[in-house]
């Protein structure tokens, strides 16, 4: 085989070995998202985070504006701090509502944000003062179980 | 007894002393190496013997594994009604571990056997001797380019296996099954990582590819010059490659994806 065949299947070979790697990056991987965006981080402060983890989805309607960057415990106030990069092209006005949820029953937990009417919007690293925690399912089955114990022993009283 | 003791001690030390010459041999491999960079086309020849030679079996296996994984992977999670996670489970499997590993053993048995037995027989035939006598050293001129083009081949097919082993789950997934193209592949988006799974999954194939191209070029070098001699070192390559790919596997993993 003369070189200049020989080059050319090699060439072809890398050519292609770099096409399945942009591949992976850009349409399997979230390069293309993670990249071509600026972002801006926001904070906020949970009772409870229950099973958010890093790089969990931050939702505003359905919509994933941003991941959950880094989560960690305030040692003076004992809330978990959960910290989120937004996309830079949405801006939440001051009194958004952040709660955690979970997508479908089994599903993994995410952020959801519920846009408030403040004018003034919210900057690069201030606080969602306004959330509300993750339901932790314990929590309600024994809220439950209370209140039904509480229910039989009034009945039984009468 | 005293004899089962000295083929003990024999085995030992001769172990001991082979991992000794490996390593002495890399060393000598590595400061040999601006030989084979200075004079590319060398390289590109073994690319070309060891990267576009094992093409068609590494895309072929990938989409194979590929479409299997969709087949498993739609059965086991349509019971728990989350079928549209297809695309995570495939992509990640691949990705992270199965593109790799089964790139990197496909590649030990294609092309790493095959170095292994030319170097070997260019022993046999005293090729090397020649070279030697002739001041051209067989390390630069013959070992160092194989080397290199097994560490440059292995991360492109590895990153081919898993492209063709995602596309086979899709085939199968989506057309086939008929599980929603959108959410598979913007689930897929959601889930899989550039740095932390891309990225980490392209540094195994590139040490796995160092590992079989030292092993394969070291038996070659090492290999009796005799045709029993070449024959025993091909298959030492395969073994031993594919037992180390396979641990060298679970230290990387350990490190790369413990917890989060």
């Amino acid at each position: 085989m003369n070189r200049v065949t020989l080059d050319l299947w090699v060439g072809i070979f890398v050519a292609s070995g770099i096409i399945a790697l942009l591949f992976l990056g850009l349409k399997v991987g979230n390069l293309a998202a993670a990249n071509n965006s600026e972002t801006y981080l926001l904070l906020a402060r949970f009772d409870n985070i229950g099973g958010l983890k890093v790089r969990g989805a931050v939702k505003a309607a359905g919509v994933v504006v941003g991941r959950v960057a880094d989560i960690h415990l305030d040692s003076e106030s004992y809330l978990a701090v959960v910290t989120m990069k937004i996309n830079k092209r949405y801006q939440f006005p001051r009194d958004t509502f952040a709660t955690i949820n979970t997508s479908g029953l089994l599903g993994e937990q995410y952020v959801g944000l519920d846009v408030g009417g403040d004018p003034t919007m919210l900057k690069e690293g201030e606080m969602v003062t306004k959330t509300q925690s993750a339901v932790v399912l314990e929590k309600l089955i024994g809220q439950f179980l209370f209140g039904k114990a509480a229910e039989a022993g009034a009945a039984a009283k009468k | 007894m005293r004899e089962h003791l000295i083929n003990l001690g024999h085995v030992v030390s001769d172990a001991v002393w082979r991992v000794g010459f490996a390593s002495r041999f890399f060393v000598m491999l590595i400061v040999y190496s601006g030989t084979a960079l200075r004079r590319l086309h060398l390289t590109i020849r073994e690319i070309y013997f060891s990267g576009v030679l094992s093409l068609l079996i590494i895309m072929v296996s990938g989409l194979f594994v590929g479409m299997v994984l969709g087949l498993q992977g739609y059965d086991t999670l349509e019971r728990y009604g989350s079928s549209e996670a297809l695309g995570v489970l495939v992509a990640l499997s691949l990705v992270r571990e199965l593109g790799p590993v089964v790139a990197a053993l496909l590649f030990a048995s294609r092309a790493g056997s095959a170095i292994t037995a030319e170097i070997g027989l260019m022993k046999a035939t005293e090729q090397l001797s020649a070279m030697e006598m002739m001041a051209v050293n067989p390390i630069a001129r013959v070992v160092a380019p194989r080397f290199w083009a097994g560490v440059v081949s292995m991360p492109l097919l590895a990153a081919l296996f898993s492209a063709m082993g995602i596309f086979g789950g899709y085939l199968v997934g989506v057309r086939l099954i008929g599980v929603d193209a959108g959410s598979f592949w913007s689930q897929m988006q959601a889930s899989v990582d550039f740095r932390e799974d891309i990225l980490n999954g392209v540094i195994k194939s590139v040490v796995f590819g160092a590992l079989i191209s030292w092993i394969a070029v070291f038996e070659g070098y090492d290999a009796e010059p005799t045709a029993e001699g070449v024959s025993g070192a091909t298959t030492r390559t395969v073994v031993t490659s594919s037992l180390v790919i396979l641990a060298a596997d679970f230290v990387l993993t350990a490190f790369m994806f413990r917890g989060t």
